[in-house]
């Protein structure tokens, strides 16, 4: 690991920003509009009047950040690769002295950065339209953000190496993988709503622990520290498989002489 | 040796790219990578790189071998080709920013001007690079190549775009810079009066496998023709030519 690769990949990425108002924007886009559709559905709920409505209120807008949250540590990790793709110039990175561990770093790190930005402002907002402090909690909610950004990764490495295989026909997964555990990790609802077989399947997820732990800081002002600890074990888990999984994939790629190939079928 | 290819073999699902190729490449030496579509010098290239895994056979550079000291030879190496180009959206100037901090250039910003003019395109420092025309672009890229003082350049078809005086201006600067700098370059080309002049040496491939070898103007006389050109044509036609009648000078 070499952190002036690192840093000068993540500078790539950053300089691309700085270039264009569309990806800006585009890092805005959907949590804000998620956001706006989620507080204004929860504020009509309210207004019907539903005697549980302020937690649910509550649930569903924090629900709604942390599962964006998840969904940009993916993306940041996916969109990053397949910009070089869709450039043509992922050959020129993996014929200079890049691991792929620097890569998949620089690629983390602008994940951090997006989701810091894209934290605060949610949050901004969140507070600004309906009144919901997502800091009064404390800073309790950090490590369960910590813990879902490192499944994030791993989703976007798992994600990156479908593409790097099977190209074009891969790239609609990497809109689409997070939404694969999202009915099951307790984005919105307990796992409790699940039918029981389902629930082993909800456990093993690292991001049904944030999600039911997330909705215990909401509720109780406590953190479930064994729900984190399980989360970040899991998480660890998840990391380590997905880079083994990637390491594997890389050594099909470089067998079938698949990286040239990329973003040309 | 910069280069030292020994039994070289790839075979993409049954069918065979690199044909047990062997060929060495000395210090200050441009050699010619020559040969129909799908003779296979896009792969050998791209094994040469480590970005193909080669069935059988070995590759050294730099007296290393790739499989093992990959990182160490990228570093010393570069590559430029038709089929690759550099981001967009960003500037001329922060591209090279950008693989200046990967290569580790110290003092990029001289380093990037030193390069841009010498490729006339030192006007273009601040532009977009997806408006540059293909055939700037094709220069931007060889300044990428030659951010980091490579020892031994890889170019495959790197003067596909470019117009006739320009290309005789990179050619002749490629020329300067082996000079000077006593580079190593492995040089492929559809255009065989550009490989007659700037090659010391050319590799005839076909099927993957070596047809020939040699400087210009011993193939040119082994094949009892007049140009490259008539020998390439000559090789594809009679492809079923058996390697051994020619005994390819090694
Ligand atoms: N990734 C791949 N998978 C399967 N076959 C491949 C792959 N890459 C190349 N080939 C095949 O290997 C052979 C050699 O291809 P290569 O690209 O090396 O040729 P080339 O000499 O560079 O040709 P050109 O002059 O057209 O660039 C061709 O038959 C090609 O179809
Ligand atoms: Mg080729």
């Amino acid at each position: 690991m070499n952190l002036r690769r690192i840093t000068a990949l993540l500078l790539r990425y950053l300089l691309l920003y700085r270039q264009s108002w569309t990806r800006i924007m585009e890092i805005f886009f959907w949590p804000v509009m998620d956001l706006l559709v989620w507080g204004f559905l929860t504020s009509y709920l309210l207004q019907v009047g539903s005697s549980q409505v302020p937690a649910l209120i509550t649930f569903l807008i924090g629900s709604m950040i942390f599962w964006d949250l998840l969904y940009r540590a993916q993306q940041s990790v996916t969109i990053s690769f397949l910009e070089d793709v869709w450039a043509r110039n992922l050959l020129n990175i993996f014929v200079a002295p890049v691991t792929i561990g620097e890569f998949l770093t620089a690629t983390f790190a602008l994940g951090i950065i997006k989701v810091l930005v894209n934290g605060l402002v949610l949050a901004l907002l969140a507070w600004a339209l309906y009144a919901f402090n997502i800091f009064q909690l404390g800073f309790t909610l950090i490590p369960f953000v910590l813990s879902l950004m490192l499944m994030g990764w791993a989703m976007g490495m798992v994600t990156v190496a479908l593409i790097m295989r099977w190209g074009h026909a891969a790239e609609a997964l990497a809109w689409g993988i997070p939404f694969l555990v999202q009915p099951l990790s307790a984005v919105f609802y307990p796992v409790s709503v699940l039918p029981v077989w389902l629930h082993p399947i909800a456990w093993a997820l690292p991001s049904t622990y944030v999600f039911e732990g997330m909705r215990q800081v909401l509720a109780t002002g406590q953190a479930p520290w064994r729900m984190f600890w399980w989360s970040l074990g899991l998480n660890l888990v998840y990391l380590i498989a997905s880079g083994v999984f990637f390491r594997h994939i890389f050594g099909i790629v470089r067998q079938k002489g698949l990286l040239a190939k990329l973003g040309m079928e | 040796m910069v280069i030292e290819v020994h039994d070289l073999v790839k075979t993409f699902n049954g069918t065979t790219a690199v044909d047990r190729l062997s060929f060495t490449a000395g210090r200050g030496e441009i050699l010619g990578l020559l040969g129909p579509n799908g003779a296979g010098k896009t792969t050998a290239i791209q094994m040469l790189l480590g970005i193909i895994e080669p069935t059988a056979g070995s590759i050294h550079v730099f007296g290393k071998n790739i499989a093992t000291h990959r990182q160490d030879i990228l570093q010393r190496l570069n590559f430029s080709s038709a089929y690759v180009s550099l981001p967009q959206n960003l500037r001329v100037m922060d591209n090279l920013r950008v693989f200046a901090g990967i290569y580790g250039v110290a003092n990029w910003r001289e380093k990037s001007m030193e390069l841009l003019r010498l490729f006339e395109i030192d006007g273009l420092a601040a532009r977009k690079t997806g408006q540059l025309s293909s055939g700037e672009s094709t220069r931007l890229h060889l300044c990428k190549a030659l951010l980091n003082d490579p020892e031994l350049l890889l170019l495959d078809e790197p003067t596909a775009s470019l117009d006739p005086d320009i290309a005789d201006k990179v050619r002749k600067l490629l020329r300067r810079i082996q000079r000077e700098r006593g580079i190593t370059v492995l040089y492929t080309s559809h255009n065989m009066r550009e490989i007659e002049e700037i090659c010391d040496r050319v590799i005839f491939l076909h099927h993957g496998r070596k047809m020939a070898e040699g400087p210009p103007r011993d193939v040119i006389a082994k094949f009892n023709q007049q140009s490259l050109e008539q020998v390439f044509i000559r090789i594809v036609r009679d492809g079923e030519l058996q390697s051994s009648e020619q005994k390819p000078a090694q």
